[in-house]
């Protein structure tokens, strides 16, 4: 399903160069559940991106179900990102000018879906995320944990066949954490390959199998299904990147 | 993506900033006002003028010395000859010519009593009354008889005739134009402006006397009404013939109405195309307006664009739904322009209902265009740097 060979991510930073990744080697099957883990700056969001298509290797080969992702085409990248690939953000990235359903309904807008189709589908998805009451509720009117919610309906409404999470609980409290986890979680036992990045090793510990990472380098998980909850402490203590005060547009 | 979603979409982020959306479209709607209200005042200003020198009557000829042609360089070894009453005697007696009439002109006061009054005094014979269609209010024109004779009769302009003699007759009364006595024989009906004059504010006494007041020896013009109209290019060079003849150079000018209508509508076109060239100024601003707008906006909703990349939208998605807003901004503006305009000018046509303004259809559909134009060519290059955005970059957290 997911396949990365040797990824190099190289940022030119002024002179010099930060490797984000340096010879990064996974695979993940379809339907699993993985949690990458790290400390700030050890590449976890970069490998995420990269899964989703958002960026590209410098060097190495990616291949998304079996197809080299290095070698599509800007406008085939997005139609991937459109059609198998769901994302979830730590901020929700909700549009503030629109409902409930007007942001579960945006991916299908740019793939064309008519209008009807379209209510039809976003209102199925925000009822399987429990939500159907809020539909015409504007993000501001919702809370943490519904906007989340929101954001996942928005994330599978396009049937996609990967749901990538980049910190998702991290702006929520521990209730509404659960909660979204258990969401996430339900979506990947109907058969969606789940990946979270977080920083919360009670979060990581419900994945089936997590990948360290420091310094740009897979450390462990290499393939095999381990969850080593021995060497937690090793984790950074729950050091949540402080959460933007005032400004945030979601 | 489809083109209602588009728009819709486009719609929806524009609803988002109602102070900032509402002054781009006043900006835009100024400038587009501008140009339809100025476009329609010209228009108008040309018509108007087409139309007076039409109702002239449309078989004139106009002659007055010298040649237009040859300004600066005196012809035929630098002697311009007077236009003379003896030229226009000659003139009269063409076949062609149904009846003419000598014009002399120039600004004298004009007293009765204690009451003074500066207007053009226009020297003239008879006929002039007919030639230019005048009607009489009370009295009659100045008499006919030999141009050479002179008189003392005067005829007074409506206007000429109200502030002098307040409620009094003027009919028989005694006026002085400087030390000349002149008695009042008629009062023309109201006429209003007439090629250059207003003549309502002027007054006419018989030419030969005129000269003699003026110290003139020249006419200012002599008209001429053509007996058949398509005999007016012949007629024409008869007159430019005998005058030839008469003073051996060609050192008079003959314009036939339509030569003139269409110098000035040639004229009063330019001025109303720099009008609008002026006008444009403002719509230009606006486009900045916009861009200034659009440039906000994108640096605003940086996270917006990334989410859209990330959920799939392509790139010429992106820059379509940027480049929607700035044109709705633009057309918004363009229409609710084209209604202020339009309302303006009714208004201008409410207070002075004789000038025919309104604005043509062109105009009407080139400011659309040009708003539509406006949205696209300021709303590019915004429309483009969102799309350039890197999604990775443009999500995260500030």
């Amino acid at each position: 399903m997911i396949r990365l060979e040797g990824v190099w991510r190289t940022y030119r930073v002024g002179e010099g160069e930060v490797h984000a990744l340096r010879g990064a080697d996974l695979e993940i099957a379809r339907g699993e559940h993985v949690a990458l883990i790290g400390p700030s700056g050890s590449g976890k969001s970069t490998l995420l991106h990269i899964i989703g298509c958002l960026d590209r290797p410098t060097r190495g080969r990616y291949l998304l179900e079996g197809r080299e992702v290095g070698a599509l085409s800007e406008e085939e990248r997005s139609l991937l990102r459109r059609q198998r690939i769901g994302f979830v953000f730590q901020f929700f990235h909700l549009l503030p000018r629109l409902s409930a359903l007007g942001n579960v309904e945006l991916p299908m807008l740019f793939a064309g879906t008519p209008a009807g189709e379209r209510r039809a589908r976003a209102a199925h998805a925000l009822e399987a995320v429990g939500l159907a009451a809020r539909a015409t509720h504007r993000p501001d009117q919702l809370s943490g944990g519904e906007r989340q919610r929101v954001a996942i309906a928005r994330a599978v409404v396009m049937n996609p066949a990967v749901l990538l999470a980049d910190e998702p609980t991290g702006n929520l409290d521990r209730h509404s954490a659960v909660e979204v986890m258990a969401l996430l979680e339900e979506m990947n036992r109907r058969g969606l390959t789940l990946v979270v990045v977080t920083h919360d090793p009670a979060i990581a510990e419900r994945a089936k199998r997590v990948v360290r990472l420091a310094d740009g380098e897979i450390l462990d998980g290499r393939g095999s299904w381990v969850v080593d909850r021995g060497s937690r402490e090793t984790d950074p203590p729950t050091t949540h990147e402080p959460r933007p005060t005032g400004g945030g547009w979601e | 993506m489809r083109f209602v979603d588009l728009l819709g979409f486009a719609a929806g982020a524009l609803r988002g900033h109602k102070l900032r959306t509402s002054l781009s479209v006043t900006g835009v709607a100024v400038g587009i006002a501008a140009v339809v209200a100025l476009t329609a005042l010209g228009e108008g200003a040309r018509q108007y003028v087409v139309d007076q020198f039409a109702a002239l009557g449309s078989s004139l000829l106009v002659v007055f010395p010298g040649k237009v042609e040859t300004t600066g360089a005196e012809p035929f070894g630098g002697v311009t000859h007077d236009l003379t009453i003896a030229d226009y005697r000659m003139l009269a007696r063409l076949p062609r010519v149904r009846r003419s009439a000598p014009m002399a002109v120039a600004t004298e006061r004009v007293r009765f009593r204690d009451r003074g009054r500066d207007v053009p005094v226009l020297g003239t014979t008879a006929d002039f009354a007919l030639v230019r269609r005048l009607e009489m209010g009370s009295g009659s024109f100045l008499p006919p008889g030999d141009p050479d004779q002179g008189g003392n009769e005067i005829v007074l302009g409506l206007t000429v005739a109200k502030e002098l003699f307040r409620d009094e007759n003027p009919l028989g009364q005694i006026v002085r134009v400087g030390p000349w006595r002149f008695r009042v024989v008629g009062v023309i009906a109201p006429r209003g402006q007439s090629l250059t004059f207003n003549l309502d504010e002027v007054v006419f006494v018989p030419v030969r006397t005129a000269m003699r007041v003026f110290n003139r020896t020249s006419l200012f013009r002599i008209l001429m009404d053509i007996r058949m109209r398509d005999e007016l290019a012949l007629a024409k060079r008869d007159v430019e013939a005998l005058m030839r003849e008469r003073h051996r150079a060609e050192d008079v000018t003959v314009i036939t109405q339509d030569a003139l209508i269409s110098a000035f509508s040639k004229i009063l076109n330019v001025l109303t195309l720099a009008l609008v060239g002026i006008a444009s100024v403002s719509l230009a601003v606006a486009g900045v307006g916009i861009m200034n707008v659009m440039l906000v906006s994108v640096t605003e909703r940086r996270a917006e664009i990334g989410l859209l990349k990330a959920l799939g939208a392509l790139d010429r998605q992106v820059l379509a739904a940027f480049l929607a807003e700035a044109v709705l901004l633009a057309v918004a503006g363009g229409i609710a322009g084209l209604a202020i305009g339009a309302g303006a000018v009714r208004a201008f046509v409410g207070v002075y209902p004789s000038f025919p303004a309104s604005p043509p259809a062109w105009a009407v559909a080139a400011s659309l265009g040009l708003s539509l134009a406006v949205g696209v060519g300021f709303g590019v290059w915004p429309a483009r740097r969102a799309t350039r955005l890197d999604p990775v970059a443009a999500l995260a957290p500030r």
